[in-house]
């Protein structure tokens, strides 16, 4: 069983962050990722930089931007992640856009993956429609969840396609936004966790996008399995550095 | 072999629509209803009736003699630079204007590099009278003084696109993150035949405008409706895609594409995506386009702002893979002294990316009986300042 599955499968409700790998520092992606780890954060996105991050709002534009300056590659974040599995043992997931993974070629980069201990893939450009027809039996092929987005302006039927193809956890945007673009939530967010609480989806939710603090982290858990920080983490990294991750956590819960 | 785009979305190996979830709902809108709208009468009067009241069309088809003469070939210029606001751009965004309306949008959103389509762009708005914001790279606003300021005569609220390298794939990237935010009433006017199907497609029908009115003009002036080549310059290829649409099933006329080598193919300050160019990933669109081995999208260079897009329609990718399409580079050196030939030789003043097109008599040999079409895609004065520093005028 993926390490992702069995962590769905415990009674709790999970806390995700996401890191821009190769950023503040180069060669901080270990240690953030063990650290995250030691304070208790239940399962890791690992960002790979992108040079035009379509999805993104302006901090984890910067983070990549930053992040490629330093010199992060795909080639050189499966190099600093070889040993990772010695140390941590918590699902880490590669958040990334879909060109970088083309380029490594799709399998290779899948097979390297697994060989690492990676469990899964967000890849916010990749449609399912493409993943379904060309690449799904490469990705099972290497024990990889694949997860998918879903917004407010999804419908029904489409999120029901996409649980199908799911194997693991559907990703649930918060609001019709890019990344760290929304601060709170309203009414409009409430009707729509609960719209998607009501379908009784077979694949678990985890919420992101908006997620800033203790409160969006209880409000968008009350009817989802758990929510995923990024944009507010990396802020807190750029103002506070990598050793105050312990700070950052101990205010989520 | 097919030239047009298949159910997918797709013209051969390329194009398809790689967007992020926050953007399906808007695009299949679009995919599912912009071919029905398109058809129906009353959009058709419209677009016809503003194509011919307010751009200005038909385009003249003008036989250049002198330039026939120098080069002792028959050329025909078709000149889309005579249309309101200057080049081929406004054939697009009349046609998506009113689709935008048929959709019932009230905000429209636009991406530009030098200026020229979100100067199309808020022209159309402003004759609808609809909200209208342009997004322009930082650096771009400062080098394209004039086309800012006319945006912003025309009601237009222009906004910085500050991230990245500051420039044109920047200014597309943050129109399509506007979209992701504003996802219910706004539409995203692109300006070229790239992005998620079925922008490629919906941009090359309206500029096919440019290839039906060739063949019948052509039918007037030769008694002949297929030209034995028509050329175009491509940065992201709408005025070529126009230009070739109704030859491209005709194999007996040949299909010219004209890149910009910047200072030279190889010389690392480039924007011919078709030597350059590796399959890949670009505004939701899979295409040959200029990256890094890593899979980083760089930036092209052309001494035409026009030009120097990193990417190129999948259409083209598709020509230039199945060899429909001849594909030359043209150097910034070579394209300037073409400019001011046409200037000189007809009293036209070329916009720069139309003067790569002219350049073309340099690469290639025609035989004089042939009948050459080169799309005149748009006229110079906006180029004036780069033209006055380059000759020292």
């Amino acid at each position: 069983m993926n390490r992702i599955n069995k962590k769905l499968a415990a009674d709790k409700k999970l806390l995700s962050i996401y890191f821009t790998a190769g950023y503040p520092e180069l060669n901080d992606t270990v240690k953030i990722i063990e650290d995250l780890e030691k304070n208790g954060v239940d399962m890791i996105e690992i960002g790979l930089p992108f040079s035009d991050p379509l999805a993104d709002g302006p901090t984890i534009q910067e983070s990549s931007t930053a992040a490629l300056k330093n010199g992060m590659t795909t080639k050189l974040l499966f190099e600093q992640l070889a040993d990772i599995r010695k140390t941590v043992s918590i699902p880490l997931i590669i958040m990334g856009y879909f060109n970088p993974m083309m380029q490594y070629g799709v399998e290779a980069f899948c097979a390297k993956c697994q060989e690492i201990g990676i469990d899964g893939l967000i890849i916010p450009d990749l449609p399912v429609a493409e993943y379904h027809e060309h690449y799904q039996h490469i990705f099972e092929k290497y024990g990889l969840v694949n997860v998918f987005l879903i917004t407010p302006q999804t419908s029904d039927e489409r999120i029901r396609f996409i649980d199908q193809v799911s194997n693991g956890f559907i990703y649930m945007v918060s609001s019709a936004s890019t990344t760290g673009a929304k601060n709170t939530f309203g009414n409009e967010q409430s009707n729509y966790f609960d719209r998607i609480a009501a379908l009784q989806l077979q694949n678990p939710q985890i919420v992101g996008f908006g997620i800033s603090n203790k409160a969006t982290f209880e409000q968008a858990t009350k009817t989802a399995k758990g929510a995923i920080i990024g944009s507010a983490f990396i802020k807190h990294l750029t103002h506070n550095g990598v050793d105050s991750i312990a700070d950052f956590i101990s205010s989520i819960r | 072999m097919s030239y047009t785009v298949n159910e997918k979305g797709y013209y051969g190996d390329f194009g398809g629509a790689f967007i992020p979830e926050m953007l399906y709902p808007n695009v299949e809108e679009l995919r599912t209803s912009y071919l029905q709208i398109m058809e129906t009468p009353s959009f058709q009067k419209e677009f016809n009736q503003l194509l011919k009241d307010y751009v200005g069309r038909p385009s003249p088809l003008f036989y250049a003699k002198r330039l026939s003469e120098k080069y002792n070939t028959k050329v025909y210029l078709k000149r889309e630079d005579l249309n309101h606001t200057g080049a081929h751009k406004v054939n697009n965004t009349i046609g998506q204007i009113l689709v935008a309306k048929h959709l019932g949008k009230n905000r429209i959103i636009a991406e530009t590099g030098a200026g020229q389509h979100g100067v199309a762009t808020a022209t159309v708005c402003a004759l609808m009278g609809i909200q209208c914001v342009v997004y322009m790279g930082e650096i771009d606003i400062e080098r394209q003084a004039p086309n800012v300021a006319r945006m912003k005569m025309l009601g237009a609220e222009v906004r910085p696109a500050k991230s990245g390298s500051k420039t044109l794939k920047d200014a597309t990237n943050e129109a399509i993150r506007d979209w992701i935010n504003n996802p219910v009433d706004t539409h995203y006017i692109i300006g070229s035949a790239i992005g998620p199907h079925p922008y490629p497609d919906m941009v090359t029908r309206f500029q096919a405008i440019i290839s039906e009115e060739i063949k019948w003009q052509l039918q007037e002036k030769e008694g002949r409706e297929n030209p034995d080549y028509v050329v175009a310059c491509i940065g992201g290829g709408s005025n070529a895609a126009g230009t070739y649409y109704h030859f491209l099933d005709n194999p007996e006329v040949g299909i010219i594409a004209v890149e910009a080598a910047g200072k030279g193919v190889h010389s690392g300050e480039s924007a011919a995506t078709s030597q350059l160019g590796k399959e890949g990933i670009i505004h939701g669109c899979k295409t040959l386009l200029m990256q890094t081995n890593d899979g980083q999208i760089t930036e092209p260079y052309s001494i035409s702002a026009g030009l120097d897009y990193p990417g190129v329609g999948p259409l083209h990718s598709h020509l230039y893979r199945t060899g429909r399409g001849e594909f030359f580079s043209v150097t910034d050196d070579d394209a300037m002294t073409a400019g001011l030939e046409l200037s000189q030789l007809e009293g036209i003043i070329p916009a720069i990316e139309t003067s790569h097109a002219l350049a073309i008599f340099n690469d290639k040999k025609f035989k004089p009986d042939d009948i050459v079409v080169i799309s005149l895609s748009g006229r110079g004065d906006k180029d004036l300042n780069t033209y006055i520093d380059y000759f020292k005028l």
